[in-house]
């Protein structure tokens, strides 16, 4: 490496920015932290915990599901248990922890201190925690959402579930929605504002284009999600017909807008994770990514592409012809963008000197699953194969590959990668060894045979079946396998708490990796760089190797230290042209958080004065939020 | 930016609401609306109220730009007046549709897109409320006057969904 992209250390940096930057101790500090790093670690904590908990109702459905005719769960329960396994895997878990990598690491791979709304992160990560609280109240009073995930009209109609299960489904969205596009617009703003001079379009990691693309699809498509679940439930507490029939109304509205959201939001998981595997890849395989640009674009144009597949979802419900030839065709386009990106990483890997450490291992299955997955979506974007296959165990199949395959996989490589600069010290390796293979093998075995299942006909969503339809072996397998896989997630687990303590000390940059995240110490300090980064290539850190006469990055810019300040920058070129004054800790986010949870409660129990309370509360927190502290107002055009 | 993106996912909001009520629309099997054509005889001059509230916010923020407080505190205060006559008509206009909220799914659709909209201009009328406090204490000056204009460009937003509702809710039965 050049000497010029050695950092000072930040023991060497000055008192004065830990003085600026640094959380204060105590509880005052817990609640009101704006620290992009605390809060992404919280992220990741919480979703974790999430699928934690969404692996513990697949468990339950597994055991259920082991032997024919077995009654270890109600047909009930049951019900309750896929919901919530549904929804506590797609909307807590699998958005959620890819936030909460771009959340900690943005700053630090666009050489900036802080995102450029911190108080905006804070307030999406209180939402999301409490939005999850607010889900699992439903545990306590035994009536958890139980129409499936995507919870379909009419059976969510008060005449058919009178509890207050799909009350929770439609209340706990909604609330999520708004921690979601609180972040995605945090995300776009700081892409846009706060990123080290010199950090242009054409040199961010894939990663960051893949959070960026869904930031976008986030402020489009989850606005669908809430007018579906507000009119649901309009019509289960206020008698609207939306979608009741008798009434004039239309069942597939509900569908319409769910997919609507539903599809952008698969690629919402997706697409920041096949981003981890494309930054990942380059350092294992000691080159630069193959295809940047076409990589670049193909995550744009599949964030575009999915706005126009929702009705993939809908082709057995009797729609016009036309009507499934165009979103059969329009699916199978999306194809093209998957390939690029596919050829781009099997070209890296063609190219390079692979390098198999976990986190390559991970990247490596994620490939292959995400080949399978794509294969069977392929399959299943025909009308007549999906005709023949709606509603069966080959669904289950091909959405677990997806949403596994592409999310969790990659998830997995990025912990392995990342850990280290989070927590300083490096995971075992030996560890992350079993951690892959007990996850790998545990996959295909369990996964695999659904394929088989459905086309041999059994149903999703059944509690039982009888024992002469010859699913038996099949099933206990699938039982199998998913207890491996979820042995290897232990030993993640495992790994993680070891390696906090005796983990191998991890140092700046322990991979030998080219981005800018890995130019400062693990963990970083809470200014992230004590002088800001002025980038001139796309590998900060591979400069010297790869063009030895080229331009060189150096992390030597101006201290800034005479307040919480970072660069504001030109959108596309990064030329800097303001220096940007951020926000103190505050305790108003976590307070507007908790008064829309009064607010929820409120509208739950349908005690419209708790409600009421809540939302004066909201009003209070957003103008104690936006009240200059000394009655100036901040210059410059609308921020 | 903040307030572009706010502006961007409220209108999707909008937008995916629009799209249920054309959806409903083209589904029902009678006729659409079941009660005959809305009424226009209040809605007319309420739509130019609300336009003309936008007017008065404008104003005011170019007021406040060449580094008038008073023109801003004036300009304020007219919008803070005509969007409660705004939602006072809309109110008189709701008690006299022969329809309640769970009549059908015209009422219901009815009602809850004019009924998110109100919200909104509810919303912005607590804002522009807000900001005229800010504005007595001489919060703002020719050069910083971030609020004033988040708060009108919100303003005009809620403005000109008005004009997509009017015309989808209003006109568009005229046209069938």
């Amino acid at each position: 490496m050049s000497a010029s992209t050695v950092l000072p250390s930040a023991a060497s940096a000055p008192g004065r920015l830990h003085r600026l930057w640094d959380t204060a101790p105590g509880l005052y500090g817990v609640l009101a932290t704006v620290d992009h790093k605390i809060i992404g670690k919280r992220y990741l904590v919480t979703a974790l915990v999430f699928l934690l908990l969404g692996g513990m109702e697949a468990g339950a459905l597994r055991l259920q599901l082991a032997q024919a005719d077995q009654h270890l769960l109600t047909p009930e329960l049951y019900d309750q248990l896929f919901t919530m396994h549904g929804m506590t895997m797609i909307f807590w878990y699998a958005a959620p922890v890819l936030s909460g990598f771009s959340n900690y690491l943005w700053p630090l791979m666009l050489g900036a201190r802080d995102m450029a709304c911190p108080r905006a992160n804070a307030l999406s990560y209180w939402t999301f925690l409490m939005s999850g609280v607010f889900l699992y109240t439903s545990v306590l009073f035994g009536q958890m959402p139980d129409r499936g995930w995507f919870a379909y009209a009419p059976m969510t109609e008060h005449a058919f579930s009178p509890g207050l299960n799909m009350d929770f489904y439609a209340i706990g969205l909604t609330f999520l929605s708004i921690s979601t596009t609180v972040g995605a617009i945090n995300f776009i703003v700081t892409l846009f504002k706060t990123r080290a001079p010199g950090m242009s379009l054409d040199r961010l990691p894939i990663f960051v284009w893949g959070t960026l693309t869904t930031s976008f699809a986030v402020v489009f498509a989850t606005p669908a999600l809430t007018a579906a679940c507000l009119l649901l439930f309009l019509d289960r507490r206020f008698g609207t017909h939306f979608y009741d029939a008798a009434g004039g109304g239309n069942q597939l509205l509900w569908q319409h807008l769910f997919w609507s959201f539903g599809h952008p939001w698969v690629y919402i998981v997706v697409l920041p994770a096949m981003g981890i595997v494309s930054d990942v890849l380059p350092t294992f395989c000691r080159r630069p990514l193959v295809g940047y640009t076409f990589v670049a674009l193909a995550t744009v144009s599949t964030g575009i592409l999915g706005f126009g597949v929702w009705v993939h979802h809908m082709f057995a419900t009797g729609l016009p012809a036309t009507a499934l030839s165009f979103f059969s065709a329009a699916s199978m386009v999306i194809t093209i963008p998957s390939a690029v990106a596919v050829s781009a990483w099997i070209a890296t890997i063609w190219h390079g000197r692979p390098v198999f450490r976990t986190p390559m291992l991970f990247a490596l299955g994620f490939i292959v699953l995400f080949v399978i997955g794509g294969v069977s979506g392929v399959a299943t974007a025909a009308v007549s194969f999906d005709w023949q296959l709606t509603d069966t165990y080959f669904v289950v199949a091909h959405l677990h590959y997806v949403l596994i395959g592409i999310n969790v996989f990659a998830v997995m490589a990025g912990f392995y990668y990342w850990l280290p600069k989070i927590t300083g010290r490096l995971l075992d390796e030996r560890m992350g060894r079993w951690n892959f293979w007990l996850m790998f093998l545990g996959f295909g075995v369990g996964f695999f045979p659904m394929h088989t299942l459905g086309l041999a006909g059994m149903p999703r969503r059944i509690y039982t079946y009888h024992a002469g339809l010859g699913w038996q072996s099949q099933n206990l397998f699938i039982t199998i396998g998913t207890g491996v896989f979820a042995l290897g997630l232990l030993v993640f687990v495992v790994n993680c708490f070891w390696s906090m303590r005796h983990g191998a000390l991890a140092g700046d940059n322990p991979w030998d990796a080219p981005t800018l995240e890995w130019a400062t110490s693990s963990p970083p300090p809470s200014f992230n760089f004590a002088r800001i980064p002025i980038v001139a290539s796309r590998h900060p850190l591979w400069e010297s190797r790869l063009e030895p006469h080229g331009p060189r990055s150096r992390i030597d810019g101006p201290l800034m230290d005479a307040g919480r300040d970072t660069f504001g920058v030109s959108a596309l070129d990064a030329e800097a042209n303001e220096i940007l004054r951020m926000p103190e800790d505050t305790v108003w986010p976590f307070v507007l958080s908790l008064s829309i949870l009064v607010a929820f409660y409120g509208a739950l129990a349908g005690v419209w004065a708790a409600f009421g309370l809540g939302a004066a509360c909201v009003l209070v927190a957003i103008i104690g939020w936006f009240w200059p502290r000394d009655g100036a107002e901040p210059e410059g055009v609308a921020a | 930016m903040v307030m572009v993106l706010v502006i961007a996912t409220e209108a999707m909001l909008f937008a995916y609401l629009l799209f249920s009520y054309f959806y409903l629309a083209s589904s029902a099997t009678g006729k659409w609306p079941p009660s005959g054509r809305p009424e226009l005889t209040l809605v007319i001059p309420n739509t130019l109220i609300l336009l003309a509230s936008s007017g008065s916010i404008w104003w005011g923020e170019r007021g406040i730009r060449r580094g008038s407080p008073r023109r801003l505190v004036l300009g304020l205060c007219t919008t803070l007046v005509l969007g409660i006559v705004f939602l006072s008509i809309q109110g008189i206009e709701y008690a006299h549709k022969p329809f309640r909220l769970s009549t059908d799914a015209y009422s219901s659709v009815f009602y809850t897109i004019t009924g998110l909209h109100g919200t909104h201009v509810f919303v912005g009328l607590l804002m522009v409320a807000v900001t005229l406090v800010r504005a007595l204490r001489g919060h703002f000056s020719a050069s910083r006057h971030l609020a004033v204009s988040n708060t009108a460009m919100y303003w005009h937003f809620v403005d000109a969904v008005w004009l997509v509702v009017f015309t989808s809710l209003y006109v568009s039965p005229y046209f069938t």
